[in-house]
């Protein structure tokens, strides 16, 4: 931007920061030098154009009645609106939001993070409490569907997106009323609700493919009040286990099944453990891993459930 | 947003930054808000410039140099700054909200009476669209409060660590580097006495672990890992493997660093992926996970491993059934 647009910008800001009613735009063009020059038509496109851009920075600039009357609208920026208010932080409470806000790591919410703390850090937080200790969070956002699902879901407008599930061929187009983003695990879901399937859905960002689509106006559906974003995406990885597994654990390997034992005996260079069963495939797949290592004692679904994966194992391991 | 905003935005925080911080050092200035002496000037040129209507001397905000320091005034109108915009709200919040969550972090209390200070600066709508992002970070509970604790102290720390690529339990002596969260995952780097190396431990396979009294003694050589690319550090030292995997297991491409991923005619919807490896058992560990999903390419040696583990594994259901 040019000295002179920025000259122009900042000018027309303080003036509807500092009026004390709304002004026309009369009024603006002629207590405003830069505004005096051309006709009254490249007047009027340049002061929208400049409006634009400072309710794009957020600006809350407002069409207001100059009376109660209701025959005039002017402009004007309310102070109680326009700042920051004052947020005093301790210097423990001000290094803990500077470690926060280096948790993305990623351009746009990364961006804001900063002109976020500069803001703060204008407002007086003393910027030698923002020093950095020596725990360092980060999250990604790389995906590309992440910013607009960002934006529609603070919108309220539904979206729509190609969807590739497994790898059944053509990605699917889906219809969805974002309520939001979860990140868990290094991976970004979108939680809302599916048109098509008039059902809540939770969608993996990896697996979008294409732009995502605006298909509705601004604010035409409300999330449920009570919503939780991550127990829709942790309910969908995690089913509770309301069943046992008797597994037999050669001593001193398979740690990550251990942990979750709700007992344990040795027994001649094993252990015999009991493990919560929830979803049989998911369990089972972990302990294929562990190969010799492990053996299903019950229950039988969970036994078969393995042997079917080492079998299949043992008939693919070896190409030719 | 045109590429102009930035700048504007940046002056809008500049001014108020200055007016609270009368003759602060121009080194200061252009350190936090990271713009050069240049960038600087040029903002501060601008401020003469802008004020009141009536544009007189008595409007115009005031700028002063006292050697090299900076005193901003008769800037009233903008000398607070503007609030958070709903995204710079969702920045802040919500990663402060997450690490509120982690149990054991020392900072949590911090973070609670921050983050109620920071909702109440928010605009009601702001504070809306707060609600549109959640971070699901994984507990690590006591062991994270003392390892920060160790790490703040500066002391080394004995950790009983089980390996999951090799599913043993070591002990060893590290020296703390810094704690990082990855993925929602939390992990300790060390410069590690067993293999004088620096390592990245993650926090919830430390089986124990104990701050011993001595003063941590991080080499000059430790460098910390560059977590651009995530966790998984792919070397070309490391062997390359090749896998093809079915439909329903191309997630692995999104998972792990491969050097290649080729879609594969049969089949449908399955991939060839080449990676590298830096330990031979974990893939087999991988490819007996995926079962049927997964057949290993190259190398052979490890394609037989693979087949022997599974056949090994069968036995016992064998004898039984």
């Amino acid at each position: 931007m040019s000295q002179r647009k920025l000259e122009r910008l900042m000018n027309l800001l303080i003036m509807l920061l500092t009026t004390r009613r709304p002004l026309t735009v009369e009024e603006i063009r002629e207590l405003h030098p830069a505004y005096d020059q051309g006709d009254a038509e490249s007047f009027r496109r340049m002061f929208e154009r400049d409006k634009d851009e400072l309710r794009d920075l957020g600006v809350p600039l407002e069409t207001a009645y100059l009376d109660a009357w209701e025959t005039e609208q002017g402009y004007i920026v309310r102070r109680a609106d326009y700042e920051l208010p004052a947020i005093a932080l301790e210097p423990d409470e001000a290094a803990a939001v500077a470690l926060a806000a280096r948790l993305w790591q990623s351009a746009g919410l990364a961006e804001a993070s900063r002109t976020a703390l500069l803001k703060l850090q204008a407002a007086g937080v003393d910027a030698q409490a923002l020093e950095i200790t020596g725990v360092e969070p980060r999250v990604e956002a790389t995906d590309q569907s992440f910013e607009p699902f960002l934006a529609a879901s603070r919108a309220r407008q539904p979206v729509a997106f190609g969807y590739r599930v497994g790898g059944a061929g053509e990605p699917a187009r889906r219809t969805v009323e974002p309520w939001g983003l979860v990140h868990r695990r290094g991976r970004w879901y979108l939680v809302g609700h599916d048109r098509d399937r008039g059902a809540t859905r939770v969608f993996r960002l990896s697996r979008v493919v294409g732009d995502v689509q605006s298909v509705d106006a601004a604010g035409a559906f409300t999330p449920p009040a009570d919503l939780d974003l991550a127990a829709q995406v942790v309910e969908l990885e995690t089913q509770a286990g309301d069943r046992e597994a008797v597994l037999r654990l050669r001593a001193g390997t398979c740690w990550e099944i251990r942990r979750t034992a709700v007992g344990c005996s040795a027994e001649d260079g094993w252990d015999v453990c009991q493990v919560p069963l929830g979803d049989v495939d998911r369990l089972a797949d972990t302990l294929v891993g562990h190969g010799p290592d492990v053996v299903v004692v019950e229950p039988a679904d969970l036994r078969a459930a393995v042997v079917v994966r080492l079998q299949a194992a043992v008939a693919t391991a070896v190409s030719a | 947003m045109t590429a102009a905003t930035p700048r504007l935005a940046r002056l809008l925080a500049l001014v108020p930054y200055l007016v609270a911080r009368p003759g602060v050092p121009v080194s200061e200035v252009t350190e936090v808000f990271g713009i050069t002496e240049d960038e600087l000037r040029k903002d501060l040129d601008l401020l003469f410039v802008c004020g009141l209507p009536g544009y007189s001397p008595g409007d115009l905000i005031d700028v002063s140099f006292t050697g090299d320091r900076i005193t901003v005034s008769n800037a009233e109108a903008i000398a607070r700054p503007l609030r958070l915009t709903p995204e710079e709200a969702v920045a802040l919040v919500v990663a402060a909200r997450s690490l509120a969550a982690v149990p054991g972090l020392a900072e949590r209390g911090s973070l609670d009476r921050a983050l109620v200070k920071l909702q109440a600066a928010c605009a009601p709508v702001v504070a809306e669209a707060v609600e549109t992002v959640t971070v699901d970070v994984e507990p690590a509970g006591e062991t994270l409060a003392l390892l920060e604790g160790a790490l703040k102290q500066g002391r080394r720390v004995r950790l009983t660590y089980h390996s999951a690529a090799r599913d043993e339990v070591t002990e060893r002596a590290v020296d703390p580097m810094r704690l990082v969260m990855v993925d929602g995952w939390w992990y300790l780097e060390a410069w590690c006495r067993r293999v004088d190396d620096v390592r990245l431990f993650r926090l919830d396979r430390v089986v124990a672990a104990e701050v011993l009294d001595d003063p941590a003694e991080v080499p000059a050589e430790a460098v910390p890992r560059d977590l651009d690319e995530g966790v998984f550090r792919p070397s070309v030292d490391h062997e390359l493997v090749v896998l093809e995997v079915g439909s329903g297991a191309r997630w692995v491409a999104d998972y792990y660093p491969c050097e290649r991923v080729e879609e594969v005619a049969e089949p449908a919807g399955g991939l060839r992926l080449a990676l590298r490896v830096a330990d031979p058992a974990w893939v087999v560990r991988l490819v007996l996970r995926l079962g049927a999903q997964a057949t290993l390419v190259e190398p052979e040696r490890l394609a037989v491993e693979v087949r022997d583990q599974a056949q090994r594994a069968l036995s016992p259901y064998a004898a039984n059934d």
